[in-house]
């Protein structure tokens, strides 16, 4: 079965879930194309669009419909000579219509598993639960007679333990995509011991076809990405913590986040990235990988507190930002939560105070948003770090910190053998969290 | 053509801003005025000048695709909008794509010669915003032959005139043609920063001949020989002016000096169903400039400034050469060597052109009289050219589709 034949029929499991959506959209997109092929157009492709969720399926259409007529009107130079034969499809706007319909016209939605068992391709996107995950891969690799391949998009449970409890042997690999999976440019792709060479070479094409950079992770709880992220939160948690013990808690949020934000240069501070992943997501990664994690605790009371005060995160299903740490108004923090009063303090009432604490930054010019598109920003980031360790502020104080942190746990990715290289380690920080410059760097030196 | 059996003057010119990507205004996902809302700043813009509605006696509009853009047909009903003693007055509405704005000029000239107008209120406007740029597109390529449109480029129009360009290129070299390109890009910018009302008015962009050089032409995302700096934009304006005869002067209270005089015009049409017959020639265009000039009795050196239809680059190079400032091949050179520079030997679109101030398609040509109108009457403000004794003369030349429906006029200070 070659690459074409194997996408003729492909489930994505969870496709409702802001994951899950964005991986079926680049799949439906990449099947279409291929179907659109002279070649192709006898043959049928199918994509089961699974979820537990009706109420997601019909807004996962909703989603799709948009998504697809952007995607086209991009590329629409290439949609004319695709349907250059359609001689009822003149006006760019007709030619547009009929790919989004080409593309949803793929697409399965379906709530019972059945329906896998006649996939080629698993892509499994549900919740982070390894159990869950093995139940539903077990269950229809015991069903499915085509020994079919699987795809997780887990972002923290080892692909050998799923490939052992599931029994899939060698044909399972962890194909990570980052959030969004539309936009974000980078897959982390993780292999067992077992995994076959042609599930691999497969995967490459599919990555390289959908535009996607695919950095390599070896098989530990976490990879790369969540590796980095999750010890860079509890450095910032700690941080706040111990702050919070001479200034109320709110502050010590605010200034903490604003110095990852505005201080490291990067494109959102990291209570408001927390937030944006999901405080209770955040928790279940730590949770998953802290078993694997030898000399280390990978937990947060914190995190559980918010929690218990029902206090998440994440996002609507229109995309825009839940309430977490804090509390947003047109995607941008107004309030933070006061866990002991168990409300949101407006930032307008301590942040004149928090910023005199903190003191400037080096160059008010420079900023993620500024620089991020610059061929130079390296020699600019150089400058504004240089002055950044210079200065005797109680910000910059928390920001060479901060730096020296993620450095620290850039390098540890290496040594403990989850990245083959340090550079591997600032792919995935450039591509996967839009980060300005890789944690491995010698600014903080 | 026949001489002019009486005198026929435009004055009191008005344009509303070019609304679009370069405006601070402008925010693609906020609402903005509908077409009515131009229509009526730019007439209310000339009626203010000219002593108000009761002196008009005939109102002609040009535009070219508001039943697409603006789901609205049956625009001389909007006249009378502008202001209630235009009620129950002759009104005309005139279409030949981007030339359509020329062509209501054309009407009201005509009124006036015939002696069935004094005063005709002329207005010119297009509100394209409303939609992307991949179905403006497909709105636009109705000034081609829609047969055409199937086997056509996604963007059309950019298509036909890289089309232009590539042969161009073929002929006289690449590098040679986009150094013309960019001095063209380069004044076009550098004069719609000297207009208020111009889409590139706010560009503050240092070194613009690094900008145009940035982007090489690339036809997977767009088209083969042009970038996005080589084309116009997509407008939302209006523009009117006043085409008065001499009692009508009287009648508005103007004095000749105020106003430029009708002098020559050459109005050519070309079969939309052909293809042009010289991919690298603007051959309508250079039919209606000569009988312009020659209609007007004078000389192309006699004109002190041009308002050009340079909907891309290459149609302001080619235009050049049908002019007769440059030989076939030259007007690259010609341009590069910064003779159509505001201050060069012919200054051509003295407040951005088409790239520059903007492009309102079926607005463009009442926008060109407007520009004119200022250069020769002293009213230009900050994007005022000398305008030598000796030379007292401008034109306009408007262009509908690929070289089709082209008016060129001439005007002479009052």
């Amino acid at each position: 079965m070659n690459y074409e034949e194997r996408l003729q029929n492909v489930t994505v499991l969870g496709a409702a879930g802001k994951m899950g959506s964005g991986i079926l959209l680049l799949t439906a997109v990449e099947m279409a194309d291929i179907s659109l092929k002279p070649e192709n157009q006898t043959k049928t492709y199918v994509l089961n669009a699974m979820d537990v969720s009706h109420e997601g399926l019909a807004g996962l259409l909703k989603y799709l419909k948009v998504q697809i007529q952007k995607i086209a009107e991009k590329k629409t130079v290439l949609l004319r000579k695709m349907y250059a034969d359609r001689n009822d499809l003149i006006e760019n706007k007709d030619i547009i219509d009929q790919y989004v319909f080409d593309v949803i016209n793929i697409v399965r939605p379906i709530t019972k598993l059945e329906a896998t068992y006649e996939s080629n391709i698993i892509f499994e996107a549900v919740s982070e639960n390894k159990d869950l995950k093995v139940k539903l891969l077990s269950q229809i690799d015991s069903n499915n007679p085509n020994n079919p391949w699987y795809f997780t998009n887990t972002s923290s449970v080892p692909i050998n333990v799923v490939e052992k409890e599931a029994g899939l042997e060698g044909r399972i690999l962890g194909f990570h995509f980052y959030n969004p999976p539309a936009i974000q440019k980078l897959v982390e792709l993780i292999v067992t011991d077992k995994t076959k060479k042609e599930v691999v070479e497969f995967a490459k094409t599919y990555a390289k076809n959908l535009r996607k950079i695919i950095v390599p992770s070896n098989d530990f709880a976490g990879f790369i990405g969540n590796g980095h992220f999750m010890r860079d939160a509890l450095h910032a948690i700690t941080e706040a913590e111990a702050l919070a013990k001479d200034i109320p808690f709110v502050e010590a949020v605010y200034m903490v986040n604003k110095v990852a934000q505005e201080y490291l240069v990067r494109p959102m501070g990291i209570f408001q990235l927390i937030d944006y992943v999901g405080i209770d997501v955040v928790q279940f990664i730590m949770k998953v990988m802290n078993p694997f994690v030898k000399d280390e605790e990978l937990h947060s009371s914190l995190l559980d507190k918010m929690i218990e005060l029902g206090v998440k995160g994440g996002q609507k299903s229109d995309g825009s930002q839940k309430d977490g740490f804090m509390k947003y108004e047109k995607g941008q923090p107004v309030a933070i939560f006061d866990p002991d009063k168990k409300e949101y303090i407006p930032i307008s009432e301590f942040k004149n105070k928090c910023e005199k604490k903190l003191g400037p930054i080096p160059d008010s010019k420079i900023s993620w948003k500024s620089i991020i598109r610059r061929p130079d920003k390296e020699i600019l980031l150089e400058d504004f770090f240089k002055t950044l360790k210079t200065m005797q502020t109680f910000g910059a104080g928390l920001a060479v910190k901060y730096g020296k942190r993620s450095n620290e746990i850039g390098k540890k990715l290496v040594a403990d053998n989850v990245a083959n290289n340090e550079n591997d380690v600032n792919t995935v920080m450039l591509t996967g969290f839009f980060h300005a410059y890789g944690p491995v760097n010698t600014f903080f030196d | 053509m026949k001489k002019l059996r009486k005198k026929v003057y435009m004055t009191a010119g008005y344009n509303t801003i070019s609304l679009g990507t370069g405006r601070r205004e402008f925010h693609p996902k906020k609402p903005r005025p509908g077409i009515e809302h131009y229509i009526k700043e730019a007439g209310q813009g000339t009626l203010k000048q000219i002593g108000g509605a009761k002196n008009v006696d005939e109102g002609a509009i040009g535009n070219f695709m508001a039943p697409r853009f603006n789901r609205q047909g049956n625009l001389p009903g909007f006249i009378p909008m502008i202001d209630d003693e235009l009620q129950w007055k002759p009104c005309t509405s005139t279409e030949g794509a981007c030339g359509s704005g020329a062509l209501a000029l054309m009407s009201g000239i005509k009124s006036v010669l015939a002696e069935t107008a004094d005063v005709v209120l002329t207005v010119g406007v297009e509100v394209q915003n409303t939609m992307k740029a991949v179905y403006v597109a497909d709105v636009l390529a109705g000034a081609g032959w829609y047969q055409k449109r199937k086997n056509g480029h996604a963007y059309f129009f950019p298509g036909q005139f890289s089309d232009r360009a590539g042969a161009y290129y073929e002929k006289y070299g690449m590098e040679y043609t986009r150094k013309g390109f960019c001095r063209w890009f380069v004044n076009a910018i550098e004069n719609a920063r000297l207009c208020p009302t111009a889409q590139e008015y706010e560009n503050k962009v240092a070194d613009l001949e690094a900008l145009y050089n940035k982007i090489k032409p690339n036809g997977k995302a767009f088209v083969d020989n042009l970038t996005v700096f080589d084309c116009s934009k997509v407008s939302d304006a209006a523009s009117a002016i006043a085409i008065v005869s001499e009692e009508g002067l009287k009648r508005i209270g103007i004095p000749k000096e105020e106003a430029v005089e009708i002098v020559g015009w050459g109005q050519v049409e070309r079969n939309v169903t052909f293809d042009p017959p010289d991919l690298t020639e603007l051959t309508t265009i250079k039919k209606a400039a000569k009988e312009a000039i020659e209609s007007a009795n004078i000389t192309i050196h006699d004109l002190a400034t041009i308002e050009t239809h340079d909907c891309f680059s290459i149609a302001g190079i080619l235009a050049t050469e049908a002019f007769g400032f440059a030989e076939p091949g030259k007007g690259a050179q010609f341009v590069a060597d910064g003779n159509t520079d505001r201050d060069g030997i012919i200054p051509m679109n003295t407040t951005g052109g088409l790239i520059g101030w903007g492009h309102p398609t079926g607005g463009t040509g009442v926008h060109q009289a407007v520009t004119i109108w200022e250069q020769l009457t002293d009213k230009a403000g900050k994007a005022q050219i000398k305008i030598p004794k000796d030379r007292p003369y401008g034109m306009t030349v408007n262009m509908g589709g690929d070289d089709v429906t082209v008016v060129a006029i001439v005007y002479k200070r009052g």
